[in-house]
């Protein structure tokens, strides 16, 4: 059934539109069917810069060079979200990245009573399910995870800490993450990970991209 | 020897910065880049780096204060924000090709306006790129670190094109008026009246991330109908007016976070963005609908 999604094309100045759908699922389907065109670079597609996803936005930013790029590409991007199937179901596999945790985060008991699980149910929740990369932007490598098991949605900590160590594997909200490196931050920390989440003489500098999917072990379990 | 560029002294900030590094958005990278594209893109021209090529890194200089010496004979140009400038003593103009005999000291003084003078080398700064550019992200810390007295800059092989202008006419002063095109959410507002009809000045804590704006008057406030709207955090592009709560608006420059979330309610033209990164605090400003996009809004 291909019903097509509501897309609205919003103007973000000379270089770039705003690309708003109904939810993220739409926005993960739309990002993958822009980057295969970004990456064939047919007609207006190749002076498209930049791709950024969001929860409900997709951000396009062009070269910059012709003014008439814009509405040519609202158009195309209209075209493109009509022939996108209306559900989920329709996202392309991803490359699997498999993140070991050391889960013994500060903030482990806490999310065990928040969730009315055990801690040893939560390491069991967070890596029983696959995650998926659905967007960035916080800082430089680090990535929003969804799809987790629903029973591990709790809120923020009510005070940030001033220093997360790079590495911390928290959520918040819907969302997982790993923390690229230090930084302030108010997600519940579970554990950590050794793994390099960014690099920048890597190529790509990041190991959690948009479209990625996302698989935790524990540690412990594996010996 | 291979021609150079060793620095003397730095004024408050002195930073390499080239046409940015694109498309790492989607990971958390912005753009960053020159913060006046167009002065950055003028110095570049006049070392006679053309308009289709690849724009090479130049010396960003914040508030003047920057002694460099030439290690090897080199073509420079200055742009932006006229900072008084000397090569051993004599006074030298902006926006004209310079050159610089192996050992001669160029210095600069304080800029009576604006903020951000641009040296270009003919050759460009050649230090390693980090993931594509030379530039240095302030927000992100991806790029080179900050100039500091006793770096010396390799400087890269020149382009087969000549200089084709000495010099360039200065821009026209006047009252700051940036233009504004309207933005994914400038209905929060209702229309881009809302920030026309105030006059504002330039806030404190403005730096390359964004210039915030004060009122004179009273704040910006959302529209009743959309005064209790919560708006997931989406993509920001450089000159993107963001409102946040308190009704003070900030404009994004260069090195803006990737994503934001608060209502875009404008967006400025690109020229005018260039126009904001030269902006000092206390600075009187204005805001109009760009001319001839009223029928857009």
């Amino acid at each position: 059934m291909s019903a097509g999604r509501p897309v609205e094309v919003l103007p973000m100045g000379e270089r770039a539109v705003l690309v708003e759908v109904a939810d993220l699922s739409a926005v993960l389907a739309l990002e993958a069917a822009v980057r295969s065109l970004t990456t064939a670079g047919d007609g207006v597609w190749a002076r498209v810069e930049d791709v950024v996803p969001a929860a409900r936005t997709l951000l396009l930013t062009t070269d910059g060079v012709d003014p008439a790029d814009l509405p040519v590409l609202g158009r195309a991007v209209r075209g493109l979200a009509a022939t996108l199937d209306g559900s989920s179901g329709s996202l392309p596999p991803g490359e699997v990245v498999t993140v070991p945790v050391h889960y013994d985060g500060p903030d482990l008991d806490e999310v065990a009573r928040l969730t009315g699980l055990s801690v040893g149910e939560v390491v069991a929740a967070h890596t029983g399910t696959d995650w998926r990369v659905a967007f960035g932007g916080f800082a430089p490598g680090f990535a929003y995870l969804v799809g987790g098991d629903p029973r591990l949605r709790v809120p923020r900590r009510d005070a940030p800490r001033p220093s997360v160590p790079a590495g911390s594997v928290g959520l918040a909200g819907e969302f997982s993450g790993v923390y690229p490196r230090a930084s302030p931050g108010g997600w519940q920390l579970l554990g950590r990970t050794d793994l390099a989440l960014w690099d920048a003489r890597r190529d790509p500098p990041a190991l959690l991209r948009p479209g990625v999917v996302v698989h935790f072990v524990d540690e412990a379990a594996t010996g | 020897m291979s021609p150079a560029l060793e620095v003397v002294r730095t004024g408050p900030l002195a930073l390499l910065e080239d046409d940015g590094r694109p498309g790492l958005g989607s990971v958390g990278v912005g753009r960053s880049g020159a913060a006046d594209r167009g002065a950055h893109h003028l110095a570049c021209r006049l070392v006679g780096h053309g308009e289709r090529q690849h724009r090479p890194a130049a010396v960003e200089v914040l508030l003047g204060g920057l002694v460099v010496r030439a290690r090897g004979a080199l073509v420079v140009a200055l742009t932006g924000a006229p900072a008084p400038a000397t090569v051993d003593g004599r006074p030298v103009p902006h926006r004209a090709v310079l050159h610089l005999d192996d050992g001669a000291e160029l210095a600069l003084g304080t800029p009576e306006s604006g903020l951000r003078t641009y040296l270009a080398v003919r050759g460009g700064i050649d230090v390693e790129p980090v993931l594509g550019s030379r530039s240095t992200d302030t927000l992100s810390g991806v790029g080179p670190p900050p100039l500091a007295a006793g770096d010396v800059l390799p400087v890269g092989p020149a382009p087969r094109t000549f200089p084709v202008v000495d010099a360039a006419p200065a821009p026209a002063h006047g009252p700051v008026v940036l233009d504004l095109l309207p933005g994914p959410r400038t209905s929060w507002v209702g229309d881009l009246e809302a920030l026309a009809a105030r006059s504002w000045v330039v806030g404190a804590h403005s730096d390359r991330v964004g210039v915030r704006l004060t009122p004179t008057g009273d704040p910006v406030r959302r529209t009743p109908a959309h005064r209790d709207d919560e708006l997931p955090s989406e993509g920001m592009v450089r000159g993107a007016v963001q409102l946040p709560p308190g009704g003070e608006p900030v404009v994004f420059l260069a090195d803006h976070p990737v994503t934001g979330g608060y209502p875009v309610v404008a967006v400025l033209t690109e020229a005018s963005c260039d126009r904001a990164a030269q902006l000092r605090p206390g600075e009187p400003l204005r805001l109009r609908p760009r001319p001839g996009a009223a029928g857009r809004r």
